[in-house]
């Protein structure tokens, strides 16, 4: 039984801590006379990612895009229909690898801000206990570690160890929700949309916070939002999803800087205008994000794309190297037979 | 109002005292403090455990001998010498038989709800909590049970397996697990879908450990107010049961055997003749109105 | 431009058995037709109260207000109810975050915005319901016509929200009231509703009190910004001053903690602590205990909102 000691780097910092290979996860829609299924909604499709070592990995997108569905999938509270995983060298749930106890003790997830993101019947401490107890941790450390915890987020042990989580405001149970992200000593941290239901100010404070115990933990981050512009502070490298797949990859001054796909563009200058003087004037895109069931032909995309043609709609794009990013989109893909693609 | 130097700023925000707040601030705590303070609640249980404290000390009160018949004492009336409740039609003690009746009927009211709270109650958050075929299977297991009215259910099962104690608290056992299993099954359902059992399953403990933990006691609650809710339709349920023969055999007193029995004293004394349903009524009312303060004392939004 | 909108030092407090909430302490305010007022504030703030207390959507029972509310010279704080009931969706209107609790499921969209025609205007059934065609088609709703067939659940939150602006200018409001309508949008969605709100004013002269949580927003929408905080207005501005020299510490920290383009590898700059608990009545400037500039006379007294420049008013000792 270890004493929960963080457990080592293996494959040393050219190898991905976590790479997910072709993941897909269609959801039976249950309907039709005997509750058979009838449609399905396909979240995530055939998505391939790498997260490096002690980069900021953020994930971007609109709702139905599937980046919740990706989070849950990283972490095993879903089981993918098909791909594969692997953590620092390790394949996942597999004969030859680590189980999926054992990626959970590397890989933790912080959720959104909720009433039910903890459990309100139990007080902080028992809450932040919780995972070291259950793999073993006699009481007495555990307890020294929850003082640990609470400290490293910023707050008090005496006054919080004993409080439930009414008794906090926002931002204090989003300091324990990262708290307990913590517990186990994990080296990689997935999270979803974890400042998003909180006030700008404390917003602030948060993300700093999550700044500082990156490089005091040596953690590797995924961040998964739909806020443009905390991405774009927070991240290394960028990708973003549109109905399951990604669209676009790459660091996060090629995709701001420079965005190639068109969605990725709209995106961009949905944002509202911080200057009075240069308000938006027309909107980049029109129409809703699509339901994930029935996703259209091709690329999905193709729906609400200025640029769109034939082949749009009977080829997929593949996601294909550009100059500094990876983009799904034929316009980009030399001799595709789009008329703004180059020639082959 | 105290000032802070933001001074150690981590992450802006060092070390802050959380907004004080009122003394026993944990959840059944609080529950437990509004309970205390609902007078409706208060008087309620106040009868009850008089009427408990009453029937489990009738020995040593000197009270008459509730089975001691008398061929010349039938159906004295209230306000009689010695029987200030009157006497049934064999001469018993009113007030004797009412009171060890309580006994028999406050046993037959709980009982049964008890046993079922602990086995539709398992089943429920076991469905709840694997969810899937183990769901599908007993749900709709449940489901056959609970499409008979739960008077007609109780009827039968109680007629096939005969009269007697036993087999009336086995029968009632029976019609209630059903409810508290869907009730279960339904409170489970919604409770696992919150992040902080995400988060328990991502820590990698144990389903069991998961459910100890996070789940009992989101669960217990609800469930716990809608079984106390089905004591007082127990204890009318077992009254009826013996009011048709089905349930408790005489001379064993119980109200709603008395009531039977008494049928005939209507046109003799009809208030004597309809003092058991009296009983049935003030006990049954009274678990009632508890049920309810404690629903009203769980909404807490803390 | 005449004032339509007069609010006076309007107080709010919500009065339950364990506590009282002093959600709205003297907020004061005009609005004329054919301007945005966006509230700027963060939760607690009580800038959703004091939007709902111009329709009086509160509970009276645990209510208690004092001021004045007065609409083109009416006042609203007395109004009788059936006056109130007529004041409501056709003088003024209102559009909320969650526009799929504002529908009720069981009718459709034309039959909903058709009722409320009706009730208003006195109009036959066939012409509301060509009303609420032709209202669907200028929220640029696609297929208006099958649109009005359409059940609340079968329509995307875009598309519901557009319907809400609908049914809420079917009976042509002078007012409208938006309590975060955006908020629950996806980004492209959320950018297609703010400029049809800024179009529709501008087409009818509309006065409308944008509530938000989001600078950003606020500045796309707004003609003036008033910033809250804990019940009161702290800074009111047109959104220019606001942007380029917010006076209020409150306003500065906001603005300064917003993350926004080119704050890469910065710290951001945050406000310590936490709003203040609404059950006490404050002494001093709210603000004090979490403001960088603190000093003895701020919890003296509770300093009161001034002009510093033309239309731009400031609630703080330093700015005087």
């Amino acid at each position: 039984m270890d004493t929960l000691l963080p457990i080592q780097d293996r494959g040393g910092p050219a190898q991905p801590l976590l790479l997910a290979t072709g993941l897909r996860k269609h959801f039976p829609v249950a309907g039709g006379l005997l509750g058979r299924t009838t449609k399905v909604v396909r979240a995530v499709d055939d998505l391939t990612l790498s997260v490096a070592k002690g980069e900021t990995l953020g994930v971007v997108g609109e709702s139905g895009c599937g980046k919740s569905t990706v989070a849950r999938l990283l972490i095993r509270l879903l089981k993918p229909d098909k791909g594969t995983m692997v953590l620092d060298g390790d394949p996942v749930d597999e004969p030859h690898g680590i189980t999926v106890n054992e990626l959970r003790r590397q890989v933790q997830m912080v959720f959104q801000d909720s009433y039910a993101s903890l459990n309100p019947r139990l007080t902080i401490a028992e809450t932040l206990a919780f995972a070291p107890r259950a793999h073993g941790l006699p009481a007495a450390e555990a307890r020294e570690r929850v003082r640990d915890l609470l400290t490293k987020v910023g707050l008090d042990p005496a006054s919080y160890s004993t409080r439930y989580p009414h008794e906090l405001s926002g931002g204090q149970r989003q300091r324990v929700n990262i708290a307990r992200a913590l517990a186990l000593r994990p080296r990689l941290i997935i999270l979803d949309e974890a400042v998003s239901a909180l006030d700008k100010s404390v917003e602030a404070q948060v993300l700093n916070m999550l700044v500082d115990l990156k490089t005091e933990l040596d953690l590797t981050y995924v961040f998964i939002s739909h806020d443009l512009n905390v991405v774009q502070y927070l991240s290394d490298r960028v990708l973003v999803m549109y109905l399951g797949k990604i669209v676009e990859l790459g660091p996060v001054e090629a995709i701001y800087g420079n965005p190639q796909h068109p969605y990725t563009r709209a995106l961009l200058s949905a944002r509202p205008s911080m200057d009075p003087r240069k308000r938006t004037h027309e909107a980049p895109i029109q129409g809703d994000p699509p339901n994930p069931i029935d996703p259209p032909s091709g690329c999905r995309f193709r729906t609400r794309c200025p640029f769109a043609e034939d082949v749009c709609a009977r080829v997929e794009p593949p996601l294909a190297d550009t100059k500094f990013q990876a983009v799904a989109c034929h316009m980009r893909v030399a001799g595709s037979g789009h008329s703004k693609a180059m020639a082959a | 109002m105290a000032l802070q130097s933001p001074s150690l700023d981590i992450g802006g925000a060092v070390l802050v005292k959380p907004t004080p707040t009122s003394a026993g601030r944990g959840y059944w705590q609080s529950v437990g403090r509004r309970l205390r303070r609902d007078p409706v609640t208060l008087v309620c249980a106040a009868i009850l455990i008089l009427l408990v404290l009453a029937s489990m000390a009738s020995p040593w009160l000197g009270m008459a001998d509730p089975y001691k018949t008398s061929m010349l004492r039938r159906l004295y009336p209230l306000g009689s010498p010695n029987h200030w409740l009157g006497t049934d039609e064999l001469g018993r003690d009113m007030f004797a038989r009412l009171i060890y009746g309580g006994r028999l009927s406050l046993f037959m009211g709980v009982t049964p709800v008890v046993f079922a709270l602990m086995i539709g109650g398992s089943l429920g958050i076991l469905a709840g909590f694997v969810g899937g075929k183990t769901n599908m299977a007993i749900m709709r297991v449940m489901d056959v049970f609970y499409a008979f009215p739960s008077v007609l259910l109780a009827i039968s099962l109680s007629g096939a397996m005969g009269a007697g104690t036993e087999n009336t608290l086995l029968s009632l056992t029976l019609v209630f697990i059903p409810p508290i299993c869907r009730v279960s099954e339904s409170v489970t359902t919604q409770v696992r879908g919150f992040d902080f059992v995400d988060a328990a399953k991502a820590s990698g403990a144990s389903a069991f450990t998961i459910v100890r933990v996070h789940v009992l006691g989101n669960v217990l609650g609800p469930i716990l107010v809608y079984a106390t809710s089905l004591i007082s339709v127990a204890i009318i349920l077992a009254a009826g049961l013996s009011f048709l023969g089905l349930g408790v055999k005489p001379p064993e007193p119980e109200w709603g055997l008395m009531l039977n029995t008494l049928r005939q004293a209507i046109y003799v004394n009809p208030v004597l003749a309809a003092l058991p349903g009296v009983m049935i009524f003030i006990t049954s009312i009274c678990f009632n109105l508890m049920s309810d303060g404690l629903r009203a004392a769980m909404d807490v939004k803390a | 431009m005449t004032n339509m909108l007069q609010v006076r030092d309007l107080h709010v407090t919500f009065v339950t058995p364990d506590r009282t909430v002093h959600a709205v302490s003297g907020v004061s305010f005009d609005l004329a037709r054919g301007e945005t007022l966006g509230i700027l504030g963060e939760s607690g703030s009580g800038k959703s109260v004091t939007l709902r207390s111009i329709l009086r959507l509160h509970p009276e029972h645990r209510t208690r207000w004092s001021g004045s509310i007065k609409l083109e010279g009416d006042e609203i704080l007395d109004m009788a109810p059936r006056a109130l009931s007529d004041l409501r969706g056709q003088r003024v209107a209102m559009i909320f975050q969650e526009p799929a609790t504002s529908f009720d499921p069981v009718f459709t969209i034309g039959q909903q915005i058709a009722e409320t025609v009706r009730r208003h205007t006195g109009k036959s059934d066939a012409e509301a319901m060509k009303r609420a065609k032709d209202l669907l088609e200028m929220v640029r709703i696609p297929s208006p016509a099958q649109r009005l067939k359409a059940y609340p659940h079968e329509m995307s939150g875009g598309m519901r929200q557009r319907a809400m602006i609908a049914l809420a200018l079917s009976c042509n409001p002078t007012l409208l009231l938006a309590d975060e309508p955006t908020t629950a949008l996806d980004a492209t969605v959320q950018i297609q509703v703010l400029l049809l709100i800024r179009e529709l004013q501008r087409e009818f002269n509309l006065g409308v009190i944008f509530v938000t949580h989001d600078i950003g927003v606020a500045v796309e929408v707004s003609d003036r910004i008033g910033v809250m905080y804990a019940g009161k207005l702290v800074e009111m501005a047109p959104v220019e001053r606001m942007v380029d020299a917010p006076q209020h510490p409150y306003s500065r920290g906001l603005l300064a903690s917003t993350v926004h383009d080119g704050m890469r590898g910065q710290r951001l700059e945050s406000i310590p602590g936490a709003p203040p608990d609404l059950a006490e009545v404050p002494t001093g400037c709210s603000f004090a205990p979490r403001c960088k500039f603190v000093r003895p006379d701020c919890t003296a007294t509770i300093p009161s909102l001034r002009d510093v420049e033309a239309a731009h008013a400031v609630r703080c000792v330093l700015a005087a």
